[in-house]
């Protein structure tokens, strides 16, 4: 949305020191994304004390940023979840965990976060105002600073309720190259811990399946196990937050970078008892259910228990687990070894996945 | 909830019963198992794979999405696509290929199309949209026709004149009977839907064993269940012996859900029904009663005459009949994948050639 003439960067006139008083109101108005007078509101009393530093209360249009030497790590990502706040997190807990993970399985120590945000008009203020602390706690638990951002309102009907975007860099630290294409035959695969949490809390309170006994999301910024991970192994070979798609996609994705097969062990992966009885109820699949709070590594054998106990060693990563192994056979492929010692093809999910019939 | 399903999973019990079975079979035999989500189990588990050579399982056409006849789907999608309706729908349906389109891609055009996961949720959604036609998609086999009798029930009660079924019901007995008495038959003995037979008893296989003198063992849908089902009708085809037998005690009962059955039968009449794949076959599907007319989304919305289009290269019936397997078809995973399906067989998480497409292209 083009400013006007007029009123090019209107928050500068409010600025830190002196915030524009905030006119109480219930709900997000059009003007809020007009860039007058209400918008200069909005970033002046809701965005800026939550997320103030040098770079963004300039309110420039750009940040200028003094970056450590290295390789830079930039990845984006758009979060526009349905329902906004569920049972272990809300939409901007994850719109700052999920880019801060996307920067972090590059090895990379995440640093500066952009924040866009679309709001529908009549959008309740007591929601944004929830959901921006949420980020800002988020922000401050990962080490990130947001140091640009973006206000659109649009109307009513023409977004569900909020969507957000973040963008964040990171330094790559000097040697370390973490890819798929780096796999060895004989590597071992870990999760952190136990898989479709997230996507399972999300469609249960959606679909209000009330039967089902709540299941928490697992939203949470990895980038200090990932720390202690490199510092526990030099042999990590990749590392990757299994989102969407779930881990079924992740393995897959491996195994079509590295041209080496990837076997399963059924019996060693880690579900929660809650999870694994809803998506029996709903025949899901948990490995190709979202997570927003885990990683998978694929390591050298000879690294693989030092790594393990380093990653159990930390909070995130009490249920981590060796899942499965690199192997010659079917390149390209996942298999999974069911219980009774078969293996079977494990594919990553064709489409949305859709609740059966009986 | 798991606890309920863990010893009905546990590999030492499983490596058991697959011993077991080894050591009871002597001779080749064919058994096919009705149900879908037994096909599912069976392959994502890895029985067909642990079995000895000798025992063939084929796969039934115990799968609701895939009998339903492709002018339901047409006719649904002609519902969702009118300006006034809301159409529901059990998930499975959603990627179905119709004559020209699927109903996913009709929603994206617009049509007013939503996911549930009960008739019961079909209803509250008229109840909330007065001034809309709410329709349900209510295809199954007697599993789900218990659900969609209350849902016509209670809507009858309540006097709601924006609710309707677009019914596609069909019955499992009589498609038994037709695969047994087809001159290319090659099933020796069968296990039977467990969760069918929970709704219905066994009445109906009683008969259908004597008759063709056929093993029936009604089983359930965990993997050790099929497994201890295989070891009953084994034993019998081994014995020379043949009669219903019910591993899934745990759940059926002989006499069925009689309550359940009651209510079906007080909305729904038995009628003819054509089954995709396979044909039309006599008393094979339910309809509903003439009093409860009023709840039937094909008169309703008169889509009753729309003219389908199958694929010519689709071989799904003979799939659906434990005729051909699905990777003897020339279009397993070439013309026909998930994400472009030329039938409904390789799209239902029942369906085989999906169990096939997915677990067993290694």
């Amino acid at each position: 949305m083009d400013d006007g003439p007029d009123n090019k960067n209107p928050a500068l006139t409010g600025g830190l020191a002196c915030p524009l008083p905030f006119t109480r109101r219930e709900q997000v108005l059009l003007a809020h994304g007009a860039g007058g007078r209400l918008s200069a509101e909005l970033i002046g009393a809701l965005i800026l004390p939550r997320f103030a530093n040098p770079a963004l209360t300039r309110l420039h249009d750009q940040a200028i940023l003094t970056l450590p030497p290295g390789r830079l790590a930039f990845s984006t990502d758009t979060y526009v979840v349905d329902p906004l706040i569920f049972p272990g997190g809300d939409i901007g807990e994850l719109a700052i965990n999920g880019t801060v993970n996307d920067v972090a399985m590059s090895g990379a120590r995440p640093l500066f976060l952009s924040l866009g945000l679309v709001l529908e008009e009549g959008l309740p203020f007591a929601t944004l105002e929830r959901i921006l602390d949420s980020m800002e706690r988020a922000a401050r638990e990962a080490g990130v600073q947001v140091v640009t951002g973006d206000t659109k309102v649009v109307p009513r009907g023409k977004c569900d309720k909020l969507f957000i975007n973040t963008s964040g860099v990171g330094v790559v630290p000097e040697g370390l190259e973490l890819d798929a294409s780096r796999i060895r035959s004989g590597d071992v695969v870990i999760v952190s811990g136990t898989v479709g949490d997230h996507g399972l809390a999300v469609l249960t309170c959606r679909e209000r399946l009330s039967f089902i006994s709540q299941i928490r999301s697992d939203t949470a910024a990895l980038y200090n196990l990932v720390a202690v991970m490199l510092a526990a192994s030099s042999r990590i070979r990749v590392l990757r937050d299994p989102t969407r798609g779930g881990v079924a996609t992740s393995l897959n994705e491996f195994a079509a970078s590295s041209r080496l097969g990837i076997v399963v062990e059924e019996d060693s992966l880690p579900v929660a008892p809650a999870v694994r009885g809803a998506c029996e109820a709903l025949g899901l699949d948990p490995l190709t259910v979202a997570n927003e709070g885990k990683l998978l590594a694929v390591v050298a054998r000879e690294d693989a228990e030092p790594l393990l106990a380093a990653i159990k060693g930390h909070p995130l990563g009490r249920e981590a687990r060796i899942i499965g192994q690199v192997v010659d056979e079917h390149p390209g492929l996942v298999a999974l070894r069911t219980g009774l010692g078969v293996k079977r093809l494990l594919e990553m999910p064709v489409a949305e996945q859709l609740p059966r019939i009986c | 909830m798991t606890r309920y399903v863990s010893e009905f999973r546990d590999p030492a019990i499983a490596r058991r019963l697959c011993a077991e079975i080894k050591f009871l079979v002597t001779a080749p035999w064919v058994i096919m198992e009705v149900c879908g989500g037994q096909t599912h189990a069976i392959v994502r588990s890895g029985i067909d794979q642990a079995l000895p050579p000798q025992v063939r399982l084929v796969h039934g056409p115990g799968c609701p999405v895939c009998v339903t006849p492709i002018e339901v789907i047409d006719q649904a999608i002609a519902i969702a696509r009118r300006p006034e309706t809301i159409l529901c729908s059990f998930g499975d349906m959603l990627r179905v290929p119709g004559s020209h389109q699927d109903l996913i891609t009709a929603r994206a055009q617009g049509g007013d199309l939503r996911i549930v996961y009960s008739p019961l949720e079909a209803l509250q959604i008229a109840r909330e949209n007065p001034g809309q036609q709410v329709v349900f998609l209510a295809i199954g086999f007697e599993t789900t026709a218990p659900g969609n009798a209350m849902a016509v029930s209670l809507a009858a009660r309540e006097g709601l004149d924006n609710f309707s079924l677009l019914v596609c019901h069909v019955l499992v007995p009589p498609a038994m009977r037709a695969l047994l008495g087809a001159p290319d038959n090659r099933v020796q003995g069968y296990l039977a839907a467990g969760h069918v037979c929970t709704v219905t008893g066994l009445a109906d296989y009683e008969a259908i064993s004597r008759d063709y003198r056929v093993p029936i063992v009604v089983t359930g849908l965990e993997p050790n269940d099929i497994l201890e089902g295989l070891v009953m009708v084994l034993r019998q085809l081994e014995a020379g012996e043949h009669r219903v037998e019910n591993q899934y005690q745990r759940s059926v009962r002989p006499a069925g859900n009689p309550l359940a059955w009651g209510m079906v039968e007080k909305v729904f009449a038995v009628r003819d029904q054509k089954w995709r794949g396979i044909g039309l076959l006599p008393a094979s599907g339910l309809g509903l009663r003439e009093e409860f007319a009023a709840f039937d989304a094909a008169r309703k919305f008169e889509v009753a005459a729309i003219t389908p289009e199958e694929s010519p290269l689709c071989i799904s019936g003979l799939v659906l009949q434990g005729i051909k397997r699905p990777d003897e078809c020339p279009a397993f995973g070439a013309g026909c994948r998930p994400e472009h399906p030329l039938g409904a067989t390789m799209v239902s998480s029942e369906g085989a050639c999906a169990a096939y497409f997915h677990y067993q292209r290694l």
